[in-house]
């Protein structure tokens, strides 16, 4: 089973929700926790693995061989992402542009195009106690995190259960990390941004035809204009927390709150209840 | 003209809420708002939209069904797993538009169709003229449509003769981070004193020094933990980042927000109105 965490808004706690209710439930069962925020990865600041593997993650890129090239101009024509140009009888490539798609390979018909690689970042595999913790990290510079993603959902394949932390937004990075979830929290706060991006994410959830629920943290700060937007579109609200200094504290200091703080873990299974309750549906 | 670029890494730590205040604070400017895929200082502005524009973000491809003969020739050229040959569908939030599928389809099933990902617009608003968009559900290419909005507020300050602009960056350090910080002339970070902002500004800071822009940090809800604020100092200092200023937790900041006010105009009193003023004034200073 796969839960995706994601919010729209930055900052709203999809970070402390994955990394606790990971650990909460990897004291019973088979947990995987999928940090997907790749550009940003914070999980393992809370859950302290211990890693066992590390590689490096690659996307192919073109490389041309001057000797073969006829510049017949094919590549460049057909390239959409301006990867690869001819210039005269020059042919210039840009890697960083490139999306490693291989049809400027495919269509070459001198078989002057080989593919190379360009490092985009670097999947890490740990442990702690009970739970698997896995998660990418992009190289500083690389524009591209969705192919990162991909591989680091791939390692995380398992049987039990995946907590997949998602990066804030509503674009491709998100949509790659939530994309094949059974089920997905939207975590959010009750202020006009939280409520602004949450309609956005329930969009993007609603394309995709995923379940889904909301959790609301510091749930006393703003307005109940969230709760009245759940009520209108029919989405369960299957949590709110409210401000916590120590919560917050606890966070800064790079801790689990399921370990320093008992009362949490009542929120967590009612999250977990909740969420059960709605894929039994 | 300044360009300056307001960023995090991590995300919620203030940096609309800054950029809204600066906008009170700053004389003849172009406001700009390149989070497109979660934008939120519209919100703050309430905007009088005077042009809004189509953005074409790429392409995408499209099966048409009498024509395939479900070969999988697609399937087994496609690198992003967009392919479903068994409902003869292109997955459109997997498929990249790279073309691959459709120049090697024996049937020619396969159709290549522009992609309106998204709107951009020109607006009035209280503070002055403001560049935004809106990025469609579940679309890509939000880099893109960064690089073109900041073109066009570019073009607008010589028009206007303003001589700044003022970036609302998006969280992360992937590609519409890059998008709305090359080419521009200052980076102001803003980081909350935990240790996920620490990590994350670390990231940040790697990333202006590799497209080598000046970069400045203000430290954010400095009360949440003063010990994480000194560590973030310490970097700051060992780094040759000045810190132009650091704000106190106020929950006036909520309030201002539901209000659809500036802090700074909504509670001038208050001691985080008078940080960011003084936080404005270094920015300024930097600046020149």
């Amino acid at each position: 089973m796969k839960i995706a965490i994601a919010s729209g808004k930055g900052g709203t706690g999809k970070t402390t929700l994955a990394t606790n209710l990971a650990y909460f439930l990897s004291e019973k069962e088979n947990v995987t926790l999928l940090d997907c925020d790749v550009e940003e990865p914070n999980g393992h600041i809370f859950i302290k693995p211990e890693w066992v593997t590390e590689e490096k993650c690659y996307l192919p890129i073109p490389q041309v061989n001057e000797d073969k090239c006829t510049h017949c101009g094919l590549c460049s024509q057909a390239c959409q992402f301006s990867a690869i140009a001819q210039v005269k009888d020059k042919i210039l490539t840009f890697p960083e542009l490139c999306h490693g798609c291989g049809l400027c390979a495919l269509l070459c018909p001198s078989q002057a195009i080989t593919e190379g690689f360009r490092e985009i970042g670097t999947v890490q595999i740990g442990k702690k106690n009970n739970l698997n913790f896995i998660h990418g990290k992009l190289r500083v510079s690389e524009a591209m995190s969705p192919p990162l993603i991909k591989e680091v959902k791939k390692q995380g394949k398992n049987r039990g259960i995946t907590i997949i932390d998602a990066p804030p937004g509503t674009s491709c990075p998100v949509i790659q990390s939530i994309v094949n979830s059974d089920f997905v929290i939207l975590v959010t706060e009750p202020t006009p941004f939280g409520l602004n991006d949450l309609e956005l994410a329930v969009g993007m959830v609603k394309e995709l035809n995923i379940p889904m629920a909301v959790a609301i943290n510091r749930a006393d700060i703003g307005d109940n204009r969230v709760q009245e937007f759940c009520a209108k579109e029919n989405i369960p609200v299957i949590m709110e927390i409210p401000h916590s200094y120590e919560l917050a504290r606890c966070y800064s200091q790079g801790n689990l709150a399921v370990q320093e703080l008992p009362e949490y873990k009542g929120y967590l299974q009612r999250i977990w209840d909740g969420v059960k309750k709605e894929l039994a549906r | 003209m300044k360009e300056i670029v307001v960023l995090s890494g991590k995300g919620g730590t203030g940096k609309t809420t800054i950029t809204a205040s600066f906008a009170a604070l700053a004389h003849k400017k172009i406001l700009v708002d390149c989070d497109v895929d979660a934008a939120d200082l519209h919100l703050i502005f309430k905007p009088t939209v005077l042009e809004t524009h189509q953005f074409f973000g790429g392409k995408s491809a499209f099966i048409d069904k009498d024509l395939c003969t479900a070969c999988g020739k697609c399937g087994e050229i496609c690198r992003y797993d967009a392919v479903n040959l068994a409902n003869k569908e292109i997955n459109k939030f997997l498929c990249e538009g790279c073309s691959a599928c459709s120049h090697f389809c024996p049937t020619g099933a396969i159709k290549m169709e522009d992609d309106l990902s998204g709107y951009w617009f020109i607006s009035h608003s209280p503070y002055g003229p403001f560049v935004h968009a809106r990025l469609g559900i579940a679309e890509e290419n939000s880099g893109k449509l960064v690089s073109l909005i900041r073109s066009k507020a570019r073009a607008l300050a010589e028009k206007e003769k303003a001589q700044l602009i003022i970036n609302d960056g998006s969280p992360g350090i992937g590609c519409p981070v890059i998008a709305s910080i090359t080419g521009a002339d200052y980076v102001l970070i803003v980081v909350e004193p935990t240790l996920s902002g620490i990590h994350d500004l670390k990231r940040v800071v790697q990333l202006a020094n590799h497209f080598n822009i000046p970069t400045g940090v203000c430290i954010n809800k400095i009360d949440i933990n003063p010990q994480m604020a000194d560590k973030i100092s310490r970097y700051c200092t060992e780094n040759n980042i000045k810190v132009l200023g650091s704000l106190p937790y106020d929950n006036c900041v909520t309030k201002a927000q539901v209000a659809q006010k500036p802090v700074v105009v909504e509670y001038p009193e208050r001691e985080i109105s008078k940080k960011i003023q003084d936080l404005w004034k270094e920015v300024e200073k930097a600046l020149s």
